[in-house]
């Protein structure tokens, strides 16, 4: 079936494509319907990757948080009509120790191959996962995202120390917002703090146990472990802030994506035998969780209803570019292309 | 119910290879007609797909479904009829035998050698003919068009700002279109080039369904050209 596919052929030009999808595979068809906008895809779209990067992935569909309705299911898991959302990570080997998402033979959309900017997306049967009737679609669709920060806050459940009186967000942006809200959902007991630089973001951390701004941190305050939310060119400052406010033999978790190698203060590491660990990306059972958590936390999906920026009906390749423009001029929140291309 | 039905009647004697109707012809590893089918098969709404083709072609057309789709039970090959219309009565005439006709009988008709159209001009057609009786798919008209009643000059040129090109899918109640179509006399028979003109002509309301640029008919060996190169992606 020739499957028209929006890609980005060169920095803020977007044009179809066909490609040919073989229904005698195992592979369900998914339209997507909401379609949300990452950080990452932005990367591409300006044009701010490496330009041999740039070379080596172009042309490529952007866009790998997304939802849709299965049409197609040739498994019989699904039935037309389901509601699912789509798991970018595409392992293509098992390993029972290494997880989906850190495999390096793993494929990702909108990164190592295809998104979701499709007519039609083509994915194998345990590439989506089923979501609750009556979900708000607009917050589902960057269930992705929500995801990942679960995938991260399950790993320190794994890896920290049973210590764990306050932990520490930095980051006041979309993924600290979304990794505090899950943090206090799943360990309403700890006292959260909120790191980050902008007051008006801060206010919003309401459901945290205390905020502050980078720049006015009490002497004596100090955390058991710590999560990293910053990524860019403020990595650096965060990181190495924490690093001075953690306890010894904390925890520091990394999420945030830099471009650039980050120089951090090694020596407090060693002398505080820090453990620092990072994560990116997530897989099905994040993804199963995460699902569930909305089920079992409902009041997470009206803190998430914050996030809902722009909201872009798509019929046209300038609509999809106006949704990216949209997005450039945020500060917060999550710009959601309402696919009716 | 809702009925897909691929119109495969042409005998493409405007295609170079004269031959074979240029609806089997390959773009890629497959029939163009194959494509086409695909897009409906995918699509749970359609209850049966009938293709039409011309009555030396069934065999070879059954051929293809069965060699190219996975369920061939979905999909039903039957003969098509002398103009483009008596076709499409021909399906109504299948659906009506098979299955019988009801007012919320819909036909999605497509032409055979539009492989490109896209799930959601399918999705919209079933959704506006359910809604309003009938509806065409267009896309605004990028060159000014010209009328010429002797073909020599020129009669008249529209504001481009009202005009559309057509193509296909058209959508319509079943019920309705035969009825209409039964009602016209053998001259006003004679004028139709499409169903949605049936329409237009009881003084129904036809609506219209965006359509999409690429979504080409291939009726010219240049346009088979074109399609080899919209699918031959760097990736």
């Amino acid at each position: 079936m020739l499957n028209a596919v929006y890609q980005l052929v060169a920095p803020r030009r977007i044009d179809v494509s066909f490609q040919d999808i073989d229904l005698h595979g195992d592979k369900m068809i998914v339209r997507p319907t909401h379609l949300s906008i990452c950080h990452a895809d932005q990367r591409y779209y300006q044009g701010v990757r490496p330009a041999e990067v740039l070379a080596k992935k172009l042309p490529m569909a952007l866009i790998h948080e997304g939802i849709g309705e299965v049409v197609y299911d040739p498994s019989g898991v699904y039935k037309a009509g389901d509601c699912v959302v789509m798991i970018p990570n595409t392992p293509v080997e098992k390993d029972d120790v290494i997880a989906e998402n850190y495999l390096r033979s793993s494929r990702f959309r909108a990164s190592g191959f295809d998104g979701f900017m499709q007519d039609l997306v083509a994915l194998d049967p345990d590439r989506a996962v089923l979501l609750p009737e009556g979900i708000d679609k607009t917050i589902a669709a960057f269930t992705e995202l929500v995801s990942v920060s679960f995938h991260a806050i399950r790993r320190f459940d794994g890896i920290a120390h049973a210590r764990r009186n306050t932990v520490g967000i930095w980051g006041d942006g979309n993924l600290g917002y979304i990794t505090a809200v899950l943090f206090k959902s799943m360990f309403p007991d700890v006292h959260l703090c909120i790191f980050g630089t902008n007051d008006e973001k801060l206010e919003d951390f309401t459901f945290a146990d205390a905020t502050y701004n980078v720049k006015a941190i009490p002497n004596d305050l100090a955390v058991d472990h710590a999560f990293e939310c910053v990524g860019g060119e403020a990595s650096q400052k965060a990181i190495n802030q924490i690093i001075d406010v953690i306890n010894p033999e904390g925890t520091l978790s990394l999420l945030g994506v830099s471009e650039y190698p980050v120089p951090i203060n090694t020596r407090m590491v060693l002398e505080k035998g820090l453990r620092l660990f990072g994560s990116s990306r997530s897989g099905r059972v994040d993804f199963e969780k995460t699902v569930a958590l909305y089920a079992s936390h409902p009041e997470i999906i009206g803190y998430f209803g914050k996030l809902v920026g722009a909201l872009v009906e798509i019929h046209s390749i300038a609509d999809m570019n106006r949704a990216f423009e949209l997005d450039i001029q945020k500060s917060i929140g999550k710009t959601i292309m309402i696919w009716s291309k | 119910m809702v009925f897909g039905v691929i119109l495969a009647g042409g005998m493409g004697s405007r295609m170079g290879n004269v031959e074979k109707p240029k609806q089997f012809l390959t773009i890629g590893e497959k029939p163009i007609i194959v494509h086409t089918l695909e897009k409906f098969y995918v699509n749970p709404k359609f209850e049966k797909i009938i293709v039409l083709c011309p009555s030396q072609w069934v065999e070879h057309t059954k051929n293809l479904v069965k060699k190219y789709m996975k369920d061939g039970e979905r999909i039903a090959v039957i003969s098509g009829g002398a103009t483009r219309n008596e076709t499409i009565m021909n399906s109504i005439a299948y659906i009506e035998e098979k299955y019988g006709l009801d007012e919320d009988t819909i036909i999605v008709t497509h032409d055979s050698v539009r492989p490109f159209v896209t799930h959601r001009i399918i999705e919209e057609n079933i959704s506006c003919a359910m809604k309003y009786g009938a509806c065409d798919t267009v896309i605004p008209a990028t060159d000014t068009i010209v009328e010429s009643d002797d073909h020599k000059v020129i009669t008249n040129i529209p504001n481009r700002a009202n005009m559309y090109q057509g193509q296909t899918p058209q959508s319509f109640k079943a019920k309705k279109l035969k009825e209409l179509y039964y009602a016209l006399s053998e001259e006003e028979k004679e004028i139709l080039t499409d169903a949605a003109k049936i329409f237009v002509m009881k003084g129904q309301e036809v609506h219209l369904v965006e359509g999409e640029v690429f979504n080409i008919k291939i009726t010219y060996p240049y346009d088979l050209r074109v399609a080899e190169t919209m699918t031959k992606g760097e990736k």
